[in-house]
């Protein structure tokens, strides 16, 4: 894996992890429900978790399919879905719904790996996953292709779960949600437009 | 077409809201009783710096007739803010006005001209009908899954049971019944929620049959119209619990909940006891793993000369109060009571919401004062406060006097009038602002029932941080 490639895994994470619909929002919540910070930081490894869990699927599927076809015939598939995906998401007018307020743990790590699943969190990876040299031969392929997708999925969670955790706490102790008005940009509308760019440079570089 | 920063009248917490500037605009629903001519949103200028301040500057007629507008709402609100389905890029643009006679329900913008908005869908009767059962819709409330819309009646031939319809937040189709499990519950009125904690709060009135005609006195007396709050869970979108109030106390109507989404508690009006004529403010709490309800506010009825009281009162030799609409603050301090019989509005302090402290008291109207507005002391009032709305920061209070049109008639026989005030509300007490005061010809012969207020009021919004 190149500095270049690791740096996007780090950078596509914070993104990620920048997000208030993705989980810290949600954590700050809980916290100031019961007014105890510790429910802010208990929250936060639950929703790292469903994103590690949501992103992880994509890396782990990417990498083992390598092991059995040509990474070209992999880009130019995943690029083109991924692009279609992004549209999908700028023009859609849904939005995710699922559970309330009143969730245990579990129920937000499967809330996080709904939301991010949703999202394409994963898919936003593409080029990263793609771009990294082909395992060698067939024989180690299926363990290479694993351990590539377990390292990825790690370093992009450790990059979401700082940044969000930092957001998190940030909020809670110090600036408050008033922040929210000024500063929560329509993360839909740029995660559309991240979905697309990863799409196109997974498709340009195949 | 989305933002790119959240819609600005968005406010995360109570706290927060109770900053919010002062509104500029207030939206009037105005029925014509006859059905001759069509009702109209009615658009008034609350700015007291503009020219045209306490008048209505604007009006949006409806296409058709005999609508009887009543309740309405926003298409969204401070709760598109809350974390597990963000989405407040959308506007708070649209307001959602059911006709409770026809069960249509008008989709109309504020944004483009905000004095003279705009409609851009109406859902016919056999829409809301045939996706979820129901009709006369009356409560909008902006939520999490959708906008509910509580409905008095069913559908189809159906006198009930009454429930909550979905809509989709952008196209506004409606999407089906909100109710997985009613339970026992059949009579329907209002809803609203412990956001928070994932709890709806519904009340009763009574079915179409009951109550379009007039209270039916026979109804009334057998102890028949509605006298319960029913506890749901908003999740799973199923029945938890029944709390009666007492069969005695009828017509358990508008909830309000506090706006700390900490909290779980709230207020609720019962407009008549039929053993006193009393009027009554239950507030409804957690009482371990249950909901339980308390009476904290009790109003007695005011003894009248039977030959200055309507037929349907004159038996009982006095005169109700008849709670119909209650309004608490943003802050969650003051709780307004309107007294629509005897013509009075009063203020609690409900800091400790289990031990209310009268705070104040205005008279307008009423079925034996008919008080007049201090701006024209010399017209005697009919009606009386009824709809109550404040104001985002507390500090102003509109109310309107017309209660339901064929209920209008039977209390105030010789004609309701058509009027709006506004309060200005301090801590010390509560006073008419003389410069405010839309009366008679203004409303062009509509009878004014609910005020929304530019931006969000205190009982338009939910939020789920504290």
């Amino acid at each position: 894996m190149t500095a270049g490639s690791l740096a996007a895994l780090v950078a596509l994470g914070a993104f990620h992890g920048l997000n208030p619909g993705m989980g810290w929002l949600f954590a700050v919540a809980r916290g100031l429900q019961e007014r105890d910070r510790s429910r802010v930081l208990q929250s936060l490894p639950a929703i790292a978790a469903g994103h590690a869990a949501s992103v992880g699927a994509v890396a782990i599927l990417v990498g083992l399919t390598r092991s059995v076809v040509t990474t070209r015939a992999i880009a130019v598939g995943g690029g083109a879905a991924l692009v279609a995906f992004g549209l999908w998401r700028l023009l859609s007018r849904r939005h995710f719904r699922w559970v309330g307020m009143k969730i245990s743990l579990w129920q937000l790590a499967a809330w996080s790996f709904l939301m991010s699943s949703a999202h394409g969190a994963g898919l936003m990876l593409l080029p990263v996953l793609t771009g990294a040299p082909a395992p060698p031969g067939h024989d180690h392929g299926l363990t290479a292709g694993l351990s590539a997708g377990l390292f990825v999925t790690g370093v992009h969670t450790l990059a979401m779960f700082a940044t969000a955790g930092t957001i998190a706490v940030l909020v809670y102790e110090v600036v408050g949600l008033t922040i929210l008005r000024r500063a929560w940009l329509n993360m839909d509308r740029l995660w559309a437009a991240a979905l697309i760019g990863a799409g196109t440079t997974t498709l340009l570089t195949a | 077409m989305a933002l790119w920063k959240p819609d600005p009248t968005f406010y995360a917490s109570p706290r927060d809201a109770v900053n919010a500037p002062p509104e500029k605009l207030a939206y009037v629903a105005a029925f014509d009783r006859s059905a001759a001519r069509p009702d109209a949103i009615a658009v008034l200028d609350v700015d007291p710096a503009s020219g045209s301040y306490g008048s209505v500057v604007g009006w949006t007629d409806l296409p058709h007739t005999g609508d009887e507008l009543h309740h309405f709402g926003w298409n969204a609100c401070s709760s598109a803010l809350c974390p597990y389905a963000p989405h407040p890029h959308v506007e708070r643009r649209y307001l959602i006005v059911p006709g409770l006679r026809s069960s249509r329900i008008y989709v109309i913008d504020t944004k483009e001209q905000p004095t003279s908005p705009q409609i851009v869908k109406v859902l016919e009767a056999g829409e809301l009908a045939e996706r979820a059962g129901y009709s006369r819709p009356h409560t909008v409330h902006c939520g999490p899954e959708g906008l509910y819309v509580t409905a008095l009646g069913g559908a189809n031939g159906e006198d009930g049971p009454g429930g909550i319809a979905l809509l989709d937040h952008t196209s506004f189709e409606v999407l089906g019944r909100w109710e997985v499990d009613r339970g026992p519950q059949r009579l329907a009125y209002d809803a609203w929620w412990h956001i928070a904690h994932d709890v709806l709060v519904t009340s009763e009135w009574g079915t179409p049959s009951m109550v379009e005609d007039g209270v039916d006195a026979e109804l009334l007396l057998n102890r028949r119209y509605g006298h319960s709050l029913h506890f749901w869970d908003l999740r799973k979108r199923r029945h938890i619990q029944s709390v009666d109030l007492g069969d005695e106390h009828q017509m358990v109507l508008e909830l309000r909940p506090a706006h700390d989404p900490t909290k779980q508690y709230g207020f609720v009006g019962v407009v008549v006891s039929v053993e006193d004529l009393s009027a009554s403010v239950w507030v409804w709490h957690r009482d371990g793993g249950r909901w339980a309800a308390k009476k904290v506010i009790t109003i007695p009825a005011e003894p009248a000369d039977a030959a200055a009281l309507p037929p349907v009162i004159r038996p009982f030799g006095a005169v109700p109060p008849l709670v119909t609409d209650i309004d608490l603050s943003v802050d969650d301090r003051w709780l307004y009571v309107s007294c629509w019989g005897t013509g009075e509005l009063r203020r609690y302090d409900v800091s400790d919401p289990f031990h209310p402290v009268e705070a104040g008291s205005v008279r307008i109207g009423g079925i034996v004062n008919r008080t007049p507005h201090p701006a024209r002391p010399d017209l005697p009032l009919s009606g009386g406060p009824q709809m109550v709305e404040v104001s985002r920061d507390g500090r102003r209070v509109y109310v309107t006097n017309s209660l339901y049109g064929s209920w209008d008639d039977q209390f105030y026989p010789d004609g309701v009038g058509a009027w709006m005030a506004k309060l200005d509300a301090t801590p010390d007490g509560l006073t008419f602002d003389e410069r405010f005061f839309p009366h008679d010809d203004d409303w062009r012969g509509l009878r004014p029932h609910q005020t929304r207020l530019q931006g969000g009021d205190a009982s338009s919004d939910s939020y789920c941080y504290p």
